[in-house]
Order: C-alpha cells, then sequence, then structure tokens
C-alpha cells in the first residue's frame, strides 16, 4: 500500500509533463523510454538519504509543473553582462531560444542543437530527478571547441525562468578537444516572481591540454528552485575551473562531479553563496583524483542572513594510483544572524600515501573584536561591517579571472548590500 | 577635557571598577599604573565604549558630553583613540582601504571635505614616519603577519593619521624591545600638543622614562587610591605597589 503511494507520487509528478515529448527522444529514444519506465519504480529522495539529509525537495515535489515553450516577450539587454565579448545563448523555460540568441561564427567554435556524438546520454535510474531529466529534456545545446582552438570570444549562456509554474529541463554540452582553450558564462535569472524549477544538466569533456573556465551566477528569485547537476570530465595536462556564484535564489541545489582521467591536471572549484530570508543553498561536489600528479582547489565561502540554511558536501577521493596528488578543500562560512543554519561536511577518503590533502571546514559571526576595533576608528557599524564581508567575500571573487564578470557580479552584491562601494 | 567621576564598570556582572574618578586637561598626559587586574584595561575599554561593559553608575564627560550613551565610532569621531593591548588583526583588509574610510569618516564628522588621493597618500607618508612604519605595511591587510613591534607602530600610526584630542594608550609598552619602545614612544611624543591629552596605561614605569607624565595614578581594586606627579612611577617601580595598597588600608581603617 504505501509503495503504492510513492510511485503514485513520482507519475503523480510527471502527469503535468506528457504533453511534452523528450527533445532527446530522436537521438536516445531507448534511454528516453528507459527513464519513463525508471521513473514509476523509483521515489523522490528524503532527508533519510544521506545526500539529501540537509535539503528538503517536497515543495518541489509537490507542485504541479508544467512545461511551456510558449512565453511572452523577453528582452534580454538586462542581462547581458556590460564588457563582456561574448556569443549568447538563450534558453527561455528550459527551450533553447534560437530568436533572442546571438551566435556569431567563430572558426574552431560549433554551437548545435544536437547532442556531441561521444556523449552519452543515460536513463538515470539512480537518481529520479535525473531520470525525469532524461524522459522530458526540454533543450539541448552543444558546444565543440576543436583542436588547438583558443577561443577569444566568450560564450555566455542565460537561462531564463519565464511562465509560472514552469519546470525546465535543459543539457548543455561541452566539448574542448586538445589544447584548445574557452571560457563560458551561465547565469540563471527568473522573470516576475514566477514560481519555476529548473534543473539544468551539463556535461562536459575538456579533452588533453585543454583549458576550461566556467563562471556560473545564480541569481533568480525567491519563489524559484534550482538544480544543477554537473558531470565533468578531464584528460591529462587539462585544466578546468568552474566558480558558483550564487547570488540570490529561493532554493538552489548545485551537484558537481569530477572525474580526473590522466595526469597533471588542475581542476579549482570555487563556490560563493549568499542566501537570506528563508533561502536555501546547498553545494555537494566530488572529486575523483584517479591519476599520479594532479591538483584539486576548492574554495567555498558562504553568508548567511535571516532563516536562510546553506549546505556543504565536499568529497575527494584519492584512489591507490594518484600519488603526488594535491588536493585542498576549504569552506568558510559567517553566519549574519541567529536564525541562520549551516551544514558543513568535508569527506576525503584517501588511499594513495605519497599525497598532500587538507581540508578546514569553519562556521561563526562576524569577528566582534574585529568590528570593534574598526568601530574604535570611527567607522560605523554598517560600514565596519561591509568592510568585513567584503573582505571575506572578495576571497572568492578574485578567483574569477575575467575582469567583466568579476565587475558584473561585485555590482550585483553591492547591490545586495554586501560589499563596500 | 576629560572628567570621570565615581565610574563603576561591571563585565559579565563582575564589578571591576569600583568608583574611578580622574580630571585630565587639554594637553596633560597621565599615567595609570596599577598591579594586574586592577582595572587598568577596564579603564581604556569603557573610555573607548566597548559595549561587553556596562556602566552601572557614575559619570564620563569628554569635552563638556556625557559618552557613557555614546557609540564607540562617534566617540572616535569626536576625538577618543584607544591604541589596543592586542591590535586586531583583519585578514583581507587592507590597512590603506581601512585608513582611507576611517579618515573619511571623521572629516565628514568635522565637516570637512574628504581629502584627495594625493593628500591622502602624502598624509600617509608624513605620518609612517613618526613610528618609522615601511611603506609596505601600509599595503598590507591590517596587523595580519606582522610582529608585535609593527602591531604597536601601526596602532600609533593610525592615531597620527586620525588626530584625536584624547589618546588612551592600553599597554602599548607590552611585549616590546627596547627599540621598539623608543620608536613608539618617540611617535607619541612627537603628537603631544597643547589641546591633545593621553592617558597612558601601563604596568611598567620603564615606558614613563620616554613619555613623561604630569601626573602618575595608582589603581587598585577599581579606584585610584593614589596620585602623584612624575617621580610616583620611579618609587612604584623601586618599592612595588604594595606600600601603597597598605597605605591605602590604613587610610581607610581610619576613615571607618
Amino acid at each position: 500500500m504505501m509503495v503504492e503511494d510513492k510511485i503514485s507520487k513520482t507519475l503523480e509528478f510527471c502527469k503535468g509533463l506528457e504533453n511534452h515529448a523528450s527533445v532527446l527522444q530522436h537521438e536516445f529514444p531507448e534511454e528516453v523510454a528507459g527513464a519513463k519506465l525508471a521513473i514509476a519504480e523509483m521515489e523522490f529522495p528524503t532527508t533519510r538519504k544521506e545526500e539529501w539529509k540537509y535539503t528538503r525537495t517536497a515543495r518541489i515535489t509537490n507542485e504541479a509543473w508544467t512545461i511551456n515553450k510558449s512565453h511572452a516577450a523577453i528582452d534580454i539587454q538586462s542581462y547581458l553582462i556590460p564588457e563582456l565579448d561574448a556569443n549568447v545563448i538563450v534558453f527561455v523555460n528550459g527551450f533553447y531560444s534560437a530568436s533572442l540568441s546571438k551566435i556569431q561564427n567563430e572558426e574552431g567554435v560549433t554551437v548545435s542543437e544536437l547532442c556531441l556524438e561521444n556523449f552519452e546520454v543515460e536513463s538515470n535510474t539512480e537518481n529520479v530527478f535525473d531520470a525525469i531529466h532524461t524522459a522530458y529534456c526540454t533543450g539541448v545545446i552543444s558546444i565543440d571547441v576543436a583542436k588547438n582552438t583558443q577561443s577569444k570570444k566568450s560564450i555566455h549562456i542565460i537561462h531564463i525562468a519565464a511562465t509560472e509554474v514552469n519546470l525546465s529541463l535543459p543539457l548543455v554540452q561541452i566539448q574542448l578537444e586538445k589544447s584548445s582553450a574557452l571560457h563560458v558564462v551561465e547565469s540563471f535569472v527568473s522573470l516576475n516572481n514566477y514560481k519555476t524549477f529548473s534543473n539544468r544538466h551539463l556535461q562536459v569533456v575538456v579533452e588533453e591540454n585543454a583549458s576550461l573556465v566556467i563562471d556560473k551566477i545564480q541569481s533568480e528569485s525567491e519563489e524559484n528552485f534550482l538544480m544543477n547537476e554537473e558531470n565533468i570530465q578531464v584528460d591529462g595536462n587539462g585544466r578546468f575551473t568552474i566558480n558558483t556564484l550564487t547570488v540570490d535564489g529561493g532554493w538552489v541545489r548545485n551537484n558537481l562531479n569530477f572525474s580526473l582521467e590522466g595526469q597533471n591536471i588542475e581542476v579549482n572549484l570555487h563556490g560563493l553563496y549568499l542566501p537570506r530570508n528563508k533561502q536555501h543553498v546547498d553545494n555537494h561536489t566530488m572529486v575523483n583524483h584517479r591519476f599520479a600528479h594532479c591538483n584539486s582547489n576548492e574554495l567555498y565561502k558562504g553568508m548567511l542572513n535571516d532563516q536562510s540554511t546553506g549546505v556543504f558536501n565536499g568529497k575527494v577521493f584519492v584512489q591507490p594510483d594518484a600519488q603526488k596528488t594535491n588536493a585542498f578543500q576549504s569552506n568558510a562560512n559567517i553566519l549574519l544572524s541567529d536564525d541562520a543554519q549551516m551544514n558543513s561536511k568535508p569527506e576525503l577518503e584517501i588511499y594513495a600515501d605519497d599525497v598532500k590533502c587538507s581540508h578546514g571546514s569553519t562556521t561563526g559571526q562576524l569577528d566582534e573584536n574585529a568590528l570593534f576595533y574598526l568601530k574604535s576608528r570611527g567607522l560605523g557599524e554598517e560600514n565596519a561591517k561591509k568592510l568585513l564581508t567584503t573582505a571575506f567575500l572578495n576571497d572568492v571573487l578574485d578567483k574569477v579571472e575575467n575582469e567583466a564578470v568579476k565587475n558584473y557580479v561585485t555590482q550585483e552584491l553591492i547591490k545586495r548590500d554586501l560589499l563596500l562601494q | 577635557m576629560l572628567r570621570i567621576n565615581n565610574l563603576h564598570a561591571n563585565i559579565d556582572g563582575k564589578e571591576i571598577l569600583r568608583g574611578l574618578s580622574l580630571n585630565v586637561k587639554a594637553g596633560e598626559v597621565h599615567a595609570i599604573m596599577g598591579p594586574n587586574g586592577s582595572g587598568k584595561s577596564t579603564l581604556a575599554s569603557v573610555l573607548a565604549g566597548r559595549e561587553d561593559y556596562e556602566v552601572t553608575e557614575g559619570t564620563i564627560e569628554f569635552h563638556g558630553k556625557d559618552l557613557i550613551e555614546i557609540a564607540p565610532e562617534i566617540r572616535a569621531r569626536e576625538g577618543i583613540f584607544l591604541a589596543f593591548q592586542y591590535p586586531v588583526e583583519i585578514p583581507g583588509v587592507s590597512n590603506m582601504n581601512f585608513l582611507k574610510a576611517a579618515v573619511a569618516e571623521m572629516r565628514k564628522h568635522k565637516g570637512l571635505d574628504p581629502l584627495s588621493a594625493k593628500d591622502f597618500l602624502k598624509m600617509v607618508k608624513e605620518k609612517s614616519k613618526l613610528v618609522e612604519l615601511d611603506g609596505q605595511l601600509a599595503n598590507r591587510a591590517v596587523n595580519v603577519g606582522f610582529s608585535g613591534g609593527e602591531k604597536k607602530r601601526n596602532e600609533i600610526f593610525q592615531m597620527a593619521m586620525l588626530e584625536p584630542t584624547l589618546g588612551v594608550l592600553d599597554e602599548t609598552d607590552s611585549g616590546l624591545d627596547i627599540d621598539a619602545l623608543r620608536i613608539v614612544a618617540g611617535g607619541v611624543n612627537a603628537l603631544r600638543s597643547p589641546d591633545r591629552s593621553f592617558v597612558v596605561i601601563t604596568h611598567y614605569q620603564r615606558l614613563l622614562d620616554y613619555i613623561v607624565p604630569d601626573f602618575v595614578h595608582v589603581l587598585h581594586q577599581g579606584r585610584i587610591i593614589k596620585s602623584g606627579g612624575k617621580e610616583l612611577a620611579l618609587e612604584l617601580e623601586e618599592r612595588g605597589y604594595d606600600w601603597v595598597k597598605e597605605e591605602n588600608e590604613t587610610k581607610l581603617e581610619a576613615g571607618y
């Protein structure tokens, strides 16, 4: 009886989605069919599951979401990043919008609505959200950068949630062929305080000696639920940096999974999150070191206000062959209110003996002594606090190498009253 | 300039100051000496407005204004400067940005126009010379990675930049070697002027060889039990504090 109830819940969830056929249907009919079958057998995660211990999904799973290709007219001007020289790819409600996108041909860079040849899409029978993504995927964009191409233009992908109770399920694939380089910005925004749920999947392959930087700017509003599932493979001598900048948004979950498939790889994971009100931000990262001489650097910083909650879970595996690994992880949090809550859990599993690994996790208030010190020099309460929060946040902002993006995010944080002008 | 009358102050419900009175006129240097736990640093904290301390009785007047209900930043802008016994390290905040913000607030409070970047830098250069502070330190994060001596010199440098009318030095000599002590004291002496007063809190007479006070007060159990000229400091150095305590007890008994 109970089992039937749960089964009906996932199917119930999909009821409103049935009028939409997954855009993966043509390329991956079996996987889509498999995903649909699997959904019926699966349950939504509860806080009894370790991976979801501090993140509740009930507000997502109880909602009757719909998929909407049509939407009111949108002006994307305000979502562009000033001074950023970029090709712009726009998704609205999870659908690729050719009319709003502006893509100029650049030699060696191919943008397509078809999946990349050697990328696999799975039925995802483990995780019901992933299975739903395959079964009802709303849009695909794939980006391929040819061998030895150092793309001069950035690519800016803008995801706009534009209709009430909309569910967006876009897929972004990025392939950097040998010795190529690319800078990608991905921003997530929403219109009119609509209640929406977006589950964006990202698949990345960085081939040998290639270099990819992704700056993710999440700035939705109170009623938006945003899930980002990212699977990243980096080959030997490859470099990959992802800056996850969660400026705003009601409920955010980032799942980053890295597999390092060769030697001399460097991956950097930086994150900033600033939840307020009753917002919730959850960053789950997993870095799997399988080969020797690789570096992973992880720095996540959060400042939590009001009754907001945060989660950081950083898994690092260093497999027996991954000698000479440098794996550093740090998570620092400031609680700006007594009601804010942070759950931070570093998980290191090290099976090699000649490695340098470290992790640190701190959660505290603004330093009262520092605050008094600043005030005793004439700085007002507000400016003194801002000087401290600026210092705290700059640590991560300084990791954003693209000046245009850094300036843009800085302005956003000034608007949030967290940075000194 | 500063008039403290019958001051009582608590921290965590424990009474530390028990009827302290002190009168400091413009241009005077008052040394407050006393054994550990006598309330010296509490006095400094209460003057600067640290919120952990609760004033339960008495008054503090500064330039004729009641100070007790005034926020620490306003006290600073009105002209009180506390040189901390333990200057706080603030990672990520550059000394320069911090001072720029502080100087701007001070000038705003006084109704002055903001300093131009050029004039500010000129002022930094000039004032940092007073305490032989390396220009490099000005660009580093506040007190982070500074040696004990550098921290104290940084305090005096900040005081020079902010130009208070009352400087409160809380055990500025603690942890300083003789060279650093000389430099710090030299900086303070350079700042002495007819309209600027100092309250110099110290455990040891040594500092007073360099910063010569007009008055010396002995603090014991939260009140001043003996006052005198600079020669009192020498006597304390030689004889310790016990004779003053005994003298005080005799006085008290006689009073009953």
